[in-house]
């Protein structure tokens, strides 16, 4: 029979390891799902992550892309994973993500038609400021009324969207526009434009701005006293209050923190890729970066790769729906799928699986039986004790 | 447009209880998983499977009734797998859950897809024999379809479960100290197993009523955020079954007097006026957390911490 043992210390080789195991039967399990919609899964999996990449004849177009998708993904799971291993958790980055787009793009409509080096800047600024702002709503009620921080930040999700429609309609409207709910194009205004910088390569500010954040975390979070802070709350909210930490600025610290990148995202992808405002904009990034920085296990790196990985999975749904008519909702199934396994399989972190042949004697409790694992605080699943038989 | 003396309380009263019940349903079933000291964030997801399959199942078969239970059996089948990952292979609650909603709601616009637009088969309306009649009150309160009489049902049941069962005292104990529990000889695992699979089969039922009756047509993401509510619902009720009663219908009134203002045309912009749910589940939840101690007092001990059974 089958048991479970608790490993005195989580296994590093299986922290690394997993994560691939989970893209393995994400994939596995992505081909019966494509069978069963009458497509051949092993071209839909070819479809979904070789033909962006390396294609002929569409490969010149996709890859470039790839970055483009890449960038917001991989800004926002950065931002967040501070929270997340800190215990707290932002699920409402799409709505600061959508503030940030709003702020900082109003910030850049405010000043229409002025040209100048600072424009864009400032929209940045901006951008940043409305995602860090939108972001201290849970952090305030969270820190003054004790408010749960997961709902609060997400009802701000729909509460940010339906300012979006509200703007619009309204003072946002595009006033040279044919009355369409849209803002005016970003992409037509040289000085506010996010343009690609190298022809070809999809790079734009914001991907540069991705490659020095993800650097910047890294170190921040091996080598700064903040990052010590957040791995400290994360593993013993005890040991971090002992040590001195104020919970309430860490509180403040990760939602801000989360916020204000999520701004910066919303913002590279309005002046950018999407150009302006309308209710189309929001594209579901904010959550799906949720994914991104799991399976990235909250670590920079782990995270650009994860980020890199589920930006394939959207140009492949894009693509699988142009030549296999796959329903573009399998690319949400697929990443749901992903985060279900890389759930599934991270038990391997904690525990080894035992083969035992003889079912124990006693499977009452002893006295002393103790449970320590105590998820709210952290990502990691409980850390002792085994299966009762 | 009319002016706001159009608006008839009567019918608001009726379309306020249409408009709570989804949110009803799935918060008693979450109240349900959370006493016995799980924490599932997928309500949404099973709300949105729910909503989906109870659909399609209705409109293949042109029965209402086969819609409904195949709404509770997707809910249940979602609320599976959260089990199975939490319970079985401990992982993170928070994590699974977020997962629940986000594969849920992928999962369900791509078997709805082809189904938008069309109309289900009508639910029939149970009208309360003689107190329909009743003059005034009659056509507001008892006369509806049977899923909202069920839903107050169920809403009693839990409470007279939880409070006056042996079965109910087990539950809320796993929920309090798993480890006490557990000592005693209760299957922890299994209770819980049984108290999610109960959250997903409301959760499911309530998304069917959405698609099903209160709208009735199915749209991608048409919970619009309904299972969050619920989540909140459940701590604005400070996890009593009664109260979510309360809540409920508070929400509705919220919903539908925001509907109605739309309607008449105040002079605000109707995206502002929706936001008008989610702001006050935002200021239910303040008022109810702000105390402390008192929130503390109310949450089940052990919610949101994982299991696990040493020797």
């Amino acid at each position: 029979m089958l048991r479970l043992e608790p490993r005195p210390e989580p296994s590093r080789r299986m922290l690394a390891l997993t994560p691939f195991a989970a893209v393995l039967l994400t994939m596995l399990a992505g081909g019966f799902l494509f069978a069963s919609l009458g497509t051949n899964p092993l071209d839909a999996i070819r479809v979904f992550f070789w033909d962006p990449l390396f294609d002929s004849t569409v490969a010149s177009y996709t890859r470039p892309q790839l970055l483009v998708k890449a960038a917001p993904l991989i800004i926002i799971a950065l931002g967040l994973s501070f929270g997340f291993r800190a215990g707290i958790w932002n699920i409402g980055a799409e709505g600061q993500f959508i503030m940030g787009a709003i702020v900082g793009g109003s910030a850049g409509l405010a000043v229409y038609p002025a040209e100048g080096v600072w424009v864009f800047p400032m929209m940045v600024a901006a951008g940043a400021l409305g995602g860090l702002l939108w972001a201290m709503i849970p952090a305030i009620l969270k820190i003054r009324f004790n408010a749960n921080e997961i709902l609060v930040s997400l009802m701000l999700v729909y509460v940010a969207f339906n300012i979006l429609a509200g703007l619009v309609t309204g003072r946002l409207r595009d006033p040279d526009g044919f009355n369409w709910p849209e803002s005016r194009n970003f992409q037509a205004y040289p000085s506010a434009h996010n343009a690609e910088l190298f022809a070809g390569t999809g790079v734009h500010v914001g991907v540069i701005v991705m490659a020095v954040l993800v650097l910047l975390c890294h170190l921040v979070l091996r080598n700064h006293i903040f990052g010590f802070h957040v791995r400290l709350a994360g593993q013993s909210r005890q040991a971090a209050r002992f040590a001195g930490i104020n919970p309430h600025v860490l509180t403040a610290l990760c939602l801000g923190l989360s916020g204000a990148f999520a701004g910066l995202a919303g913002l590279f992808e309005l002046a950018g890729p999407a150009g302006k405002l309308s209710t189309n904009f929001p594209l579901g990034y904010g959550f799906t970066a949720i994914i991104v920085a799991f399976l990235g296990r909250l670590h920079p790196i782990g995270i650009l790769l994860a980020g890199l990985l589920m930006a394939l999975t959207y140009i492949g749904g894009e693509l699988a729906q142009f030549m296999l008519n796959v329903p573009a909702a399998a690319v949400q199934v697929f990443q749901g799928m992903l985060l279900f396994f890389l759930l599934a399989v991270d038990f391997l972190v904690n525990y080894r699986i035992r083969v035992r042949l003889r079912p124990p004697e006693d499977t009452g409790a002893a006295p002393g039986t103790e449970t320590r694992g105590d998820t709210v605080n952290g990502p990691g699943p409980g850390k002792s004790g085994e299966e009762p038989a | 447009m009319i002016d706001l003396a159009g608006l008839s309380p009567a019918a608001l009263v009726a379309s306020l209880m249409v408009a709570a019940t989804p949110i009803m349903l799935a918060a008693i079933g979450e109240l349900v998983v959370e006493k016995s000291g799980v924490l599932n964030l997928g309500v949404e997801g099973m709300m949105i499977i729910g909503a989906v399959c109870g659909f399609v199942a209705a409109v293949e078969t042109g029965s209402p009734v086969v819609g409904l239970c195949a709404a509770i059996a997707g809910g249940m089948l979602l609320a599976l797998i959260f089990a199975v990952l939490t319970q079985v292979l401990l992982s993170n609650q928070v994590a699974t859950g977020l997962a629940l909603t986000l594969f849920g709601l992928g999962l369900a616009a791509m078997m709805g897809q082809s189904y938008a637009g069309i109309k289900p088969p009508p639910t029939p309306r149970l009208d309360v024999p003689v107190l329909s009649d009743l003059p005034g009150l009659g056509p507001i309160l008892f006369s509806h379809d049977g899923v909202l009489y069920l839903s107050i049902a169920v809403v009693f049941g839990v409470w007279l479960f939880l409070r006056q069962s042996r079965a109910g005292l087990v539950l809320r104990a796993t929920g309090e100290n798993h480890d006490a529990a557990h000592a005693l000889g209760y299957k922890v695992v299994r209770i819980r197993i049984a108290a999610i699979l109960f959250g997903g089969a409301m959760a499911g039922l309530g998304g069917a009523y959405l698609s099903l009756i209160r709208v009735p047509q199915w749209t991608e993401g048409m919970t619009a955020g309904a299972g969050w509510i619920a989540l909140a619902i459940v701590v604005f009720a400070a996890w009593k079954p009664w109260r979510i009663l309360i809540g409920a219908y508070l929400f509705g009134g919220v919903t539908m007097l925001q509907l109605n203002l739309q309607a008449i045309g105040v002079g605000i912009g109707v995206a502002y006026l929706s936001m008008a749910p989610y702001i006050v589940t935002i200021l239910v939840l303040v008022i109810m957390s702000a105390d402390r101690r008192r929130a503390s007092l109310n949450a089940p001990a052990c919610l949101g911490r994982a299991f696990h059974a040493s020797t």
